[in-house]
C-alpha cells in the first residue's frame, strides 16, 4: 500500500536543488538589458466610466517613463475572454479593474507614479450580494466544465415526498481565493518583432494563442517560458491580465517590462472561487437507502465573463439513487470575475452533499462510513455509465482501519475534557479523470543517453520527475538516463498543468514517443546513428476519444476536531486521507499533492473567510494578513494513503489525477466532526469562533 | 552611509532620497546607491540580482522573503535597505556556498520538504533561524513553562519537538500545503 509501482516509485523531485538553493527562477527574475517595471492602478469604483484620466503627475515622477491608460495603449484585437480586454475602453466593471500601468525605470519609481495618476470616475449604483431571490437570477445553458446546468431523473419531487427519511438543508459557502505564493508575474520582450513573454502561467501553450490572437502576430512569432511557476490552484491556467499588460508596455516603450502584480490586487484580477449558496435534499429509507437526491446550487459571476461554480455536478457521481434533480442558477454582479479554483464545483459541492449525508446518518442512525457504503454504485447514475473503477468502497474500509474509527460513539456533544469538546467525521472525495492530447518528442542521443521535450508546466507537481520516470519505464532505461525538457512553447505543444490532467495528458504523449522510439532503437539493433534518433507523438484523436465509462477518482477523509466552548476555536486534530486514483507514479510527490489538497480543504473548512465589502463592492480580504491560508500550527497530523488500483481504462500509465481531489472531502469531514464534538450544526464554512460560539448559544450541548 | 544627492549640504542632504550603502551579501561586500524607498528585498533582488529571497506579498505577511540578518531570521520585505549599512546578510543561495548543500537544505531535499518551491527559500532560512533561537534557549508559544530561573548565565537550549517547529514555523506560508514534510525535515537536522 505504499505505491511503489513498476516506474521506481520514489524518485527526489529533479528541481528540488535549484528551489532550496534559490537557484531557481520565476517569471519576474529575469532581467533582460533596460527592463522597466509596470505597476498597474486598479479601479476604485465597483461600476461606472472613466470620465477621465489624469497622467501629468505621474508622468512627472522621477523614473516614470511611460502612463498606459484607454486612452493611448496599444489598440489589440478583442480577446475571447473579456477579462483580458485591460485599457481598452473607459468601463469599469468592477472594482479593482485595472485602469491603467504606469511603467517606470525601477518598483519605487513605478509605485510612486501609479499612486500619482489621477482617475475620475463616473460612478454608478453597484450590485454586488448574491441572495438566493435575487431577480436577476438566471438558469444558465450549462456550468463550467461544459456540464448541463440541469439534469433531472425520475421523478424527484414525487420521490422526495414519498421518502420514509427526508434531510433537508441549506448551506452556504462564501468566495475563496487562490493565492498561490508567486503573484502573478510576467517579464516581456520585444525584438525583430517577435516576443518572448516569461510568464507565472499553468500552461504557456495556451497564453501563445492568446497574445499572438491580441497582438496580431503569428504563434511562431510569440515565445512562452514558463521554467518554474510558484503555484496556480487553477488561477494562472489561462492568460491573466498581467501578462497582456506587460506585453502593452514593452510594445509601448520598445523596452522589455516586467508586471508582478502586488497581493493586494490578485482578488480582484486573477479569478476566485465562487460563493455558492446550496440547497440539498436527501430521500432515503430507514436503512439510509437514497431513492432521491436534490442539489440546487445558487451561484454568481461578473458582468464581465459567465462563469457557473459546478457545484451540483458531484451529486451526479457520488450515490445510487432512482430520483435526482441538480441545478444550477447564476446572477451576473459588479463583482471580480470568478474562474477556476482547485476542483471547481467537487470542493464546494462535495461540502454540502457530504454534510447531508452526515445529516442523513444521524437521521437514520446509520454509522456514517456504512451509509456511503450502503449508497455505493457500480453506474455512474446520473450517465448510466458503468466506472472503470470506483474504489470508493476500499477507501472508506481502509480509511476507518486507518483512522481507528471502529467502535465510536456516535451521540454527538458528549467526549468533553473541560471546556473543549472532542469530534470525528467522515466524508467522501472524488474528482473526475480529465485528459488532454498533447505533443512531445524522445530523442536517444549517441551517447546513450535520452532526451524528452514537452510543454509540460511544473506548478509544483514534480512534472519534470514523474515524466523521467514514464519515459524510463517505456524506453527501458533507468530514469537518471533521461533529460526532460518542459516549460516552454519551443518545445512540443501541450495541454495546461490544470484539472488534474497534467501527467495523464503529457505522460500519454511521452510514453508514446518513447515506446516508439524504443521500438525503432531494437529495430536498428540498438545503435543510435550519430545524428541520434528522434520520435514525434501528438495523442490528438486518442486521449479526446469517446470512451463508454466513467472515470473518477474517490477517496475518503476522516477528521478529528476539538472545539474550545468558551474561546470557539476549532482545531484540527488529526486529517486522514485515503484515495483510489489508479496507478500512483510517485510516491513522494503524489502524497505532496494529497496532503496538499487536504490541507487547502482545512483552510475552507476553518480559516479562510472573505466577503464582500457591499459599499465598495470588493472583497474586503485582499491580502494574507486578512485571509488566512493554513499555516504550519494549524494542520499538525494530516496524512494520505492510497489503495492500489487496476484500471485498463484510462491510459497507458493507468494513473488518475490527484492534484485536485485532496481538497474534496476535507471540508465537509472537518464540518462533520465539529457536529459530532458541539451536537450543534454550522453549515456555513469557516468555522471561524464567532460562527461556533453563536451556535452554541443557541443549542448548547449535553 | 552616505547621501548622494545633493552637495554635502546638511540642507541638501535632507531632500536626498538615495544613499549609498554596504551589504554583505552572502559573504561578499556590496557597495551601492540605494534609493530610501528601497527595501532590503527589493535591493537584493532588483539591484544585486540575487533573487533567492521572493516577494510573495511584500507586507511582511508570508514569510517568502525570510533572509538571516547578522544571523537572525528577518522579512527583507519590511527592512528599508539604506538602515542595514554594514550589515551581512545571508539568503539561500549563500547556505550552499560551494556547491555543498546546508543540512536544513539536504534535508528539505531529502523529505520533499517544497512543491512550487517559492516558499522554499525563506522555509530554509526561517529553519535555520529557527536551529539557533531554541539553541539559544528562546522560548515560543508551544515551549513548556519552565522553573522561575535565577541569577545569569544562558538558558537552556529548546528541545525543537514538531509542535515547537510547527509554531516556530508558521510565519512562512505554504500554499501547495508541504508543512508535514518541512517539519520533518526541521526535525532531521534539530539536536
Amino acid at each position: 500500500m505504499t505505491g511503489a509501482g513498476r516506474a521506481a516509485g520514489d524518485l527526489e523531485r529533479r528541481e528540488a536543488r535549484e528551489k532550496v538553493t534559490g537557484r531557481a527562477r520565476y517569471a519576474a527574475e529575469y532581467r533582460p538589458e533596460g527592463r522597466l517595471h509596470g505597476r498597474p492602478v486598479p479601479a476604485a469604483v465597483a461600476r461606472g466610466r472613466i470620465a477621465s484620466v489624469d497622467v501629468s503627475r505621474a508622468l512627472a515622477v522621477r523614473g516614470v517613463v511611460a502612463v498606459l491608460t484607454h486612452e493611448n495603449a496599444p489598440r489589440l484585437a478583442a480577446p475571447q475572454d473579456p477579462t483580458l480586454a485591460v485599457l481598452r475602453d473607459d468601463r469599469v466593471p468592477h472594482r479593482g479593474w485595472y485602469v491603467a500601468l504606469v511603467v517606470a525605470e525601477t518598483p519605487e519609481d513605478a509605485r510612486a507614479g501609479a499612486a500619482a495618476v489621477e482617475v475620475v470616475y463616473e460612478a454608478e449604483e453597484h450590485d454586488v450580494v448574491l441572495r438566493p431571490d435575487h431577480p436577476g437570477l438566471y438558469t444558465p445553458e450549462e456550468a463550467n466544465g461544459g456540464h448541463p446546468a440541469v439534469r433531472e431523473r425520475g421523478d424527484p419531487d414525487a420521490a422526495l415526498a414519498a421518502a420514509p427519511v427526508l434531510v433537508e438543508a441549506e448551506y452556504r459557502l462564501g468566495a475563496l481565493h487562490n493565492h498561490p505564493m508567486e503573484p502573478h508575474a510576467a517579464t516581456a520582450e520585444w525584438r525583430d518583432g517577435g516576443l518572448t513573454l516569461h510568464d507565472s502561467t499553468q500552461g504557456g501553450n495556451a497564453v501563445r494563442e492568446v497574445l499572438a490572437g491580441m497582438f496580431g502576430v503569428h504563434r511562431r512569432q510569440v515565445t512562452v517560458v514558463a521554467e518554474h511557476v510558484g503555484g496556480g490552484f487553477g488561477s494562472k491556467g489561462t492568460a491573466r491580465p498581467h501578462a497582456v499588460l506587460a506585453a502593452m508596455a514593452a510594445l509601448h516603450t520598445g523596452r522589455p517590462v516586467t508586471v508582478a502584480l502586488p497581493r493586494r490586487d490578485l482578488a480582484a484580477v486573477v479569478g476566485h472561487r465562487a460563493p455558492t449558496l446550496h440547497r440539498v435534499r436527501l430521500g432515503a429509507g430507514p436503512d439510509g437507502v437514497l431513492t432521491a437526491v436534490e442539489h440546487l446550487v445558487v451561484t454568481r459571476t461578473s458582468r464581465v465573463r459567465e462563469f457557473v461554480e459546478q457545484a451540483a455536478v458531484p451529486a451526479r457521481v457520488m450515490y445510487g439513487c432512482a430520483h435526482s434533480r441538480t441545478a444550477h442558477r447564476v446572477v451576473a454582479l459588479d463583482v471580480p470575475t470568478p474562474s477556476w479554483m482547485r476542483a471547481p464545483g467537487e470542493a464546494p459541492g462535495m461540502y454540502a452533499l457530504e454534510s447531508a449525508m452526515d445529516e442523513l446518518a444521524s437521521a437514520t442512525g446509520v454509522d456514517p462510513v456504512e451509509l456511503r457504503l450502503r449508497n455505493d454504485t457500480d453506474r455512474e447514475p446520473d450517465s448510466g455509465r458503468p466506472f472503470s473503477s470506483r474504489g470508493l468502497a476500499a477507501c472508506l474500509r481502509e480509511g476507518a482501519r486507518r483512522f481507528g474509527w471502529e467502535g465510536r460513539d456516535p451521540r454527538p456533544g458528549v467526549r468533553r475534557a473541560g471546556g473543549v469538546l472532542t469530534g470525528t467525521g467522515v466524508a467522501s472525495a472524488t474528482y473526475p479523470v480529465l485528459v488532454n492530447p498533447s505533443r512531445a518528442s524522445a530523442r536517444a542521443e549517441p551517447d546513450g543517453g535520452f532526451r524528452v521535450a514537452v510543454n509540460a508546466t511544473d506548478i509544483g507537481t514534480g512534472a519534470r520527475t514523474v515524466l523521467a520516470q514514464i519515459a524510463a519505464e517505456a524506453l527501458g532505461v533507468p530514469p537518471e538516463a533521461v533529460i526532460v525538457e518542459v516549460g516552454s512553447t519551443a518545445l512540443p505543444a501541450a495541454s495546461l498543468a490544470g484539472g488534474s490532467a497534467g501527467t495523464a495528458s503529457w505522460g500519454w504523449a511521452v510514453h508514446r514517443a518513447c515506446t516508439e522510439l524504443a521500438e525503432r532503437l531494437a529495430g536498428a539493433g540498438g545503435r543510435v546513428p550519430p545524428e541520434g534518433m528522434a520520435v514525434d507523438a501528438d495523442t490528438r484523436g486518442e486521449a479526446d476519444a469517446e470512451v463508454p465509462w466513467a472515470r473518477h477518482a474517490f477517496g475518503a477523509v476522516f477528521a478529528e476536531v476539538r472545539a474550545d466552548t468558551v474561546t470557539g476555536e476549532v482545531r484540527l486534530a488529526r486529517l486522514l486521507g485515503v484515495f483510489a486514483a489508479g496507478r500512483i507514479l510517485n510516491a513522494r510527490t503524489a502524497r505532496a499533492q494529497f496532503t496538499g489538497g487536504m490541507i487547502m480543504g482545512a483552510g475552507m473548512a476553518l480559516t479562510e473567510r472573505s466577503s464582500i465589502d457591499v459599499r465598495f463592492g470588493d472583497f474586503a480580504e485582499r491580502d494574507l494578513a486578512a485571509y488566512h491560508v493554513p499555516v504550519s500550527a494549524d494542520v499538525p497530523d494530516v496524512r494520505a494513503h492510497w489503495i492500489e488500483e487496476e484500471d485498463p481504462h484510462l491510459n497507458p500509465m493507468g494513473s488518475k489525477g490527484i492534484g485536485e481531489i485532496g481538497i474534496t472531502g476535507a471540508p465537509a469531514a472537518i464540518g462533520n466532526a465539529l457536529h459530532h464534538a458541539l451536537g450543534a450544526r454550522l453549515r456555513e464554512p469557516p468555522f471561524t469562533p464567532d460562527r461556533v460560539l453563536a451556535v452554541l448559544r443557541r443549542t448548547p450541548p449535553g | 552611509m552616505e547621501p548622494t544627492a545633493g552637495s554635502g549640504d546638511p540642507a541638501d542632504a535632507a531632500g536626498a532620497t538615495a544613499s549609498v550603502v554596504t551589504l554583505h551579501v552572502n559573504g561578499v561586500a556590496r557597495t551601492l546607491a540605494v534609493d530610501h524607498r528601497t527595501t532590503l528585498l527589493d535591493a537584493l533582488r532588483e539591484r544585486l540580482s540575487v533573487t533567492g529571497p521572493k516577494k510573495g506579498c511584500d507586507h511582511g505577511q508570508c514569510g517568502a522573503c525570510t533572509v538571516l540578518v547578522d544571523g537572525r531570521r528577518m522579512l527583507a520585505c519590511l527592512l528599508p535597505a539604506v538602515a542595514w549599512d554594514g550589515a551581512r546578510v545571508l539568503t539561500a543561495e549563500g547556505l550552499s556556498e560551494g556547491g555543498r548543500l546546508h543540512p536544513v537544505q539536504a534535508a528539505f531535499v531529502a523529505r520533499d520538504a517544497l512543491q512550487c518551491g517559492y516558499c522554499t527559500p525563506g522555509q530554509v532560512c526561517s529553519a535555520v533561524g529557527v536551529l539557533s533561537e531554541a539553541a539559544e534557549g528562546h522560548p515560543s508559544l508551544a515551549t513548556p513553562a519552565g522553573p522561575a530561573r535565577t541569577g545569569g548565565g544562558l538558558p537552556p537550549p529548546v528541545r525543537l519537538t514538531p509542535e515547537e517547529i510547527r509554531e516556530r514555523m508558521s510565519g512562512n506560508l505554504c500554499r501547495c500545503g508541504a508543512y508535514a514534510q518541512i517539519v520533518a525535515a526541521v526535525g532531521d537536522v534539530a539536536p
